[in-house]
């Protein structure tokens, strides 16, 4: 069996420094739901695995007057029980809550899933519809990415070797603004998406002033979608503006075939859930 | 290297050596003889490793065991009380929710978490807890009979 080496910083300076030092294959480890899986499958492969959550900001969330702080490994369960998140942001909570199961959630972390960078990430569409900004650490300092920047394909993100995700940050939505995420799986839960939309929207007057569409699980990336925003700011969101919206995503939509669905009905699902998730933002901006 | 690893246990302090790529669920069973977890995919799919770490339900098979240093871990062994089984275990068996067996620590573990979290859970909210713990066996309807009189039971403090 291979050489491996496990450290657990106490805080992001060393963290920032194991990461420097450490050669080789290296892993930070949050909650270990995909790592766990595939350092089991390359058991012989050597590694150092550098687990963060002995840091408290890792895990933490902080809502300040401007914005959220997540901490990256803050697990999934930890988050949905945070009732003044899920007042701000419940399409971003309703994502983290479509993850696995109940024991999932109480290991996985919405930095975790940015950071596997599958196309089917579930709390990736609903971080770009908030325009979440990843504050990313390396030796060099620190930078800030888009978060519809850091997933760069399938498996792949922006992060160098020496780089870590250590905090994200999503604005605190204007006055009637709401979001919602919806995904489409053969069963009821416990499933990957075959397809999901992120919508956020800010109502003013019944009308929406503006809007985000992000796509998922449809394109080896999470896409915003501009062109299915444009259909729906300026309007009260009727049945011709959804129905437009909706092509919009679908023509947006490059997903494959696979045993989970074929490229045709990825393509048209993606729009249905366009159409459906943007009219929860809606109310929900609406009521608030 | 091993690694010298100290937790509480169901309440008790306790310390072993393992190599940084074991998992708890392998500690628990191969090293300290708590093999009342067990093992089903050792993916994190059938939650039959159920256990609780810090009070929260995880599956152990996707926690390494290095990380239970300073952590408290709850299992199966310490559902009962040293002569007494707990409600739960006990409407288990009333309601014979379980057939060969494999997933009932786990299914009992969550029960547990479920009803401290949700004391008056509905029907379909246990459904959707519980939808971690595959069950081959009874078809999940004596389990959630069990669930839901287990809740019964707890909120009348018998």
């Amino acid at each position: 069996m291979a050489e491996m080496i496990y450290q657990s910083p106490k805080s992001i300076e060393e963290a920032v420094n194991l990461l420097a030092a450490s050669s080789g294959s290296v892993n930070i480890l949050a909650g270990g739901t995909d790592l766990i899986i595939q350092m089991q499958a390359n058991i012989d492969e050597p590694r150092v695995i550098i687990d963060v959550k002995k840091i408290a900001e890792m895990t933490q969330a902080e809502l300040t007057e401007d914005a959220l702080l997540l901490g990256p490994s803050m697990c999934c369960a930890a988050l949905t029980a945070r009732e003044d998140i899920k007042a701000l942001f419940p399409g971003l909570v309703e994502s983290a809550y479509l993850i696995g199961s109940s024991q999932v959630q109480g290991r996985a972390s919405v930095g975790g899933n940015l950071c596997n960078s599958s196309p089917a990430a579930d709390t990736v569409p609903a971080l770009i519809a908030l325009n979440a900004m990843c504050q990313i650490l390396g030796p060099g300092g620190e930078r800030t990415v888009k978060a519809e920047d850091f997933v760069t394909g399938v498996g792949r993100n922006c992060l160098a070797e020496d780089e870590f995700l250590r905090c994200i940050e999503i604005p605190r939505p204007e006055p009637n603004t709401a979001d919602a995420y919806l995904r489409f799986i053969p069963r009821t839960e416990m499933d990957i998406a075959v397809a999901g939309a992120a919508v956020s929207v800010t109502v003013k007057d019944g009308i929406c002033s503006s809007a985000r569409v992000v796509i998922g699980a449809v394109a080896p990336t999470a896409l915003l979608v501009p062109e299915a925003a444009a259909c729906l700011i300026g309007t009260d969101l009727g049945t011709a503006d959804l129905s437009a919206a909706a092509a919009a995503a679908t023509a947006a939509a490059t997903p494959i075939t696979d045993r989970r669905g074929t490229v045709e009905f990825r393509k048209h699902i993606v729009g249905v859930l366009t159409k459906r998730a943007a009219s929860i933002a809606f109310q929900r901006a609406k009521e608030n | 290297m091993k690694t010298h690893v100290t937790t509480r246990i169901n309440d008790e302090t306790v310390e072993f050596l393992c190599e940084p790529q074991q998992t708890l669920l392998h500690v628990l069973r191969n090293e300290l003889g708590l093999t009342g977890t067990k093992e089903g995919c050792g993916s994190g799919d059938c939650g039959a490793c159920s256990v609780t770490v810090n009070d929260r339900l995880v599956c152990s098979c996707l926690v390494l065991a290095v990380e239970a240093d300073g952590a408290k871990i709850g299992t199966i062994e310490g559902v009962a009380s040293s002569d007494k089984l707990h409600v739960i275990q006990e409407k288990y068996l009333e309601h014979a929710a379980l057939q060969c067996g494999i997933c009932t620590p786990g299914l009992i573990v969550s029960t547990k978490a479920l009803l401290e979290e949700n004391p008056n859970p509905t029907e379909a909210e246990a459904r959707y807890f519980l939808a971690g713990n595959l069950c081959r066996c009874t078809g999940y309807d004596k389990i959630i009979k069990a669930v839901m009189d287990s809740a019964k039971s707890l909120n009348q403090g018998a």
